[in-house]
């Protein structure tokens, strides 16, 4: 089978579940009503899903790595932490958490500049050793949260409500303003990594090679990464942290398409984690009737499939 | 030692004295019935659960480090408070209450010997391994837990239950603890065959012991002592690993010299966290599993960095 029938499949199956998300229901006196609720649900776990699935392709490339994922390394608990510490320091009236627009702009900055801080350390004096920074990013990651959850203990109540909607964000309780400011970012994003797809080919080759084919590795690093903390903080702030579903889909393209091509991967990789996410969360509706959430089946999945390539690469 | 020991007695004291309702020192010694009470029915009760818990779970993290022979290895990176809670919820659904102590330490043994298997099967070169899958293998049984919490609408009580406090503690109602006094006493008589089963399994049969009654024993002992304290009291995450640690750095390696250390600094260390969670936000109280967990983060990520200057 060919990777473009497999795009193909996969498209299909996208707007075969967008379909039933939006579809089912719908008739002349309700739609006002559903199409208002149901777009932006639909519409936050795309842009969510694009986001993911580019962030954790172009990390695992420019880390040379199958086990590193921003959300493993605890990206998205920085988010949440940098949502709690705007709270606790300017108060839940302050015009950068009541604006959507500039709170989003505000913690991106600082997602940005800690990331930065946060990797320097990480890779600091050619730390190679991709086990002990993924402990670390793991242990990091929870010690975000615990700070965070610590602050949230503190502040009083008022100020609590109004973060508790983004600690806890997920599909049926969606921030809709947000979720078309988002489109634009995540469209500049991937156009930005689209035009880089070449290069990106290039990172396969190992640091040195890219290097002495005329990549200027260091600076391209730091540009990739910053794009990678926006696209942690558009997903995080539309869907709520999902710890495994990032490794899962980068790792499950990379099988699926016999190909080492960045423009191929990037779209295959996007089209898999929307109709993964989707028909997901349909089966969960659905079937399942809610019983459980999404992320719960994630985080059981993901993580025996992370251990699984933890246990492989040793062997190797 | 002596003076550990010293700086426990002196914390201890003032544990007792800090708290929402006035409790002054003359008048338990007039014999107050009120005061009297109070002493009696929550602050002692209080203190003697941050010691025996705090001590427990240093021991039994220290003997994790030596069955697994790993330094990272302790109850939180292991599965084993994971599994305990899965024995939790099991309970809840099977006998409709969260008590049945045979359920909650079967899967907590049961977990433990499964990952200490793997990792004697996968000899792993690299001592980081072995924590990082002990997490991840938490985080997927404690994945199963919640998806049948939520099945069945038991998702708060089961975050009630590790959510560590010991505010909720009164007479009557932390007395398995105790559990703790046997537990240290047989780790400190079987020390010894404990550190030579941390060599291997050849090594050990080759002194004449026998490798598996013993292992059995040793992983026994962690999971009961660490299903008891997140049972009674909740989760202290990190706690197991950064005292025998710490205790490590400054004294040295002997298991059974190191066994009544580790218990006082444990127990220090729990009783500064809970006075800490007590004072930030008087009258109210934040929970002790909060900052334990962060303070046991920030020394766990420094032992990681140094570990990784010292090779």
């Amino acid at each position: 089978m060919s990777d473009s029938i497999k795009l193909t499949g996969l498209a299909f199956i996208t707007v075969l579940f967008t379909l039933l998300f939006i579809g089912i229901g719908l008739d002349a006196s309700n739609y006002e009503y559903f199409l208002s609720r149901r777009v932006p649900k639909v519409l936050a776990m795309i842009l969510a899903s694009i986001a993911i699935a580019q962030s954790s392709l172009v990390f695992q490339t420019i880390t040379h790595n199958r086990i590193l994922t921003p959300s493993i390394m605890g990206f998205d608990a920085l988010y949440l932490l940098v949502q709690v510490l705007v709270v606790v320091i300017f108060g839940s009236f302050s015009v950068f958490l009541l604006n959507p627009f500039l709170n989003f702009a505000i913690s991106v900055v600082i997602m940005v500049g800690f990331s930065l801080l946060l990797f320097g350390f990480y890779f600091k004096k050619n730390n190679s050793n991709v086990i002990t920074l993924l402990l670390l990013g793991v242990i990091f990651g929870q010690l975000f949260s615990n700070v965070s959850s610590f602050f949230m203990m503190l502040v009083d109540p008022n100020d609590f409500a109004s973060i508790q909607s983004s600690m806890f964000a997920s599909f049926n309780n969606i921030n809709k303003e947000l979720v078309y400011f988002c489109i634009i970012p995540l469209l500049l994003i991937s156009g930005v990594l689209f035009r880089m797809s070449n290069i990106l080919d290039v990172f396969w080759l190992d640091n040195d090679n890219a290097s002495s084919l005329g990549v200027d590795v260091g600076k391209v690093t730091k540009h990739i990464l910053i794009l990678v903390a926006i696209l942690i903080s558009v997903s995080t702030a539309l869907v709520g942290p999902v710890m495994f579903f990032g490794l899962l889909v980068a790792n499950l393209a990379k099988e699926f398409f016999h190909t080492y091509r960045h423009r191929t991967l990037l779209l295959g990789s996007s089209l898999m984690a929307m109709s993964m996410l989707l028909s997901g969360q349909w089966a969960i509706e659905n079937i399942f009737k809610f019983e459980t959430t999404l992320s719960v089946v994630i985080n059981f999945i993901g993580g025996l499939y992370f251990l699984s390539l933890l246990v492989r690469q040793k062997i190797q | 030692m002596k003076k550990l020991l010293l700086v426990l007695i002196v914390l201890s004291f003032a544990s007792v004295f800090v708290g929402v309702a006035d409790l002054p020192l003359s008048a338990i010694f007039r014999g107050d019935t009120e005061a009297l009470e109070l002493l009696a029915v929550s602050r002692l009760p209080r203190l003697l659960a941050i010691l025996l818990s705090g001590a427990g779970l240093s021991i039994a993290g220290l003997i994790m480090q030596q069955i697994s022979q790993n330094r990272f290895a302790a109850p939180s990176t292991s599965g084993t408070i994971e599994c305990a809670m899965l024995g939790y919820v099991l309970s809840l659904v099977i006998f409709g209450h969260g008590d049945n102590l045979l359920l909650i330490f079967g899967m907590s043994i049961a977990g433990t010997l499964l990952f200490i298997q793997f990792i004697h099967r996968i000899q792993f070169k690299n001592a980081i391994f072995v924590p990082l899958v002990g997490i991840i293998f938490g985080n997927v049984v404690s994945s199963a837990a919640t998806f049948i919490a939520y099945k069945y609408d038991a998702v708060q009580n089961l975050s009630a239950w590790t959510v560590a406090n010991f505010a909720s503690i009164l007479q009557g109602n932390y007395e398995l603890l105790y559990i703790a006094v046997p537990i240290s006493v047989i780790s400190y008589w079987y020390a010894t065959r404990l550190s030579a089963v941390g060599m291997g399994k050849d090594f050990a049969t080759n002194i004449g012991l026998k490798y598996k009654q013993v292992l059995f024993i040793g992983i026994m002992l962690v999971s009961v002592m660490s299903a008891t304290v997140v049972m009674i009291v909740g989760q202290l995450p990190f706690l197991g690993l950064i005292v025998p640690n710490l205790v490590a750095q400054f004294y040295g390696d002997n298991l059974r010299k190191n066994i009544p250390l580790t218990a006082i600094v444990g127990a220090i260390l729990i009783l500064i966290c809970d006075v800490v969670g007590r004072i930030i936000i008087f009258p109210y109280e934040i929970p002790i599993s909060m900052i334990i967990s962060i303070l046991g983060g920030v020394v766990f990520i420094f032992f990681i960095v140094k570990g990784k200057q010292n090779v």
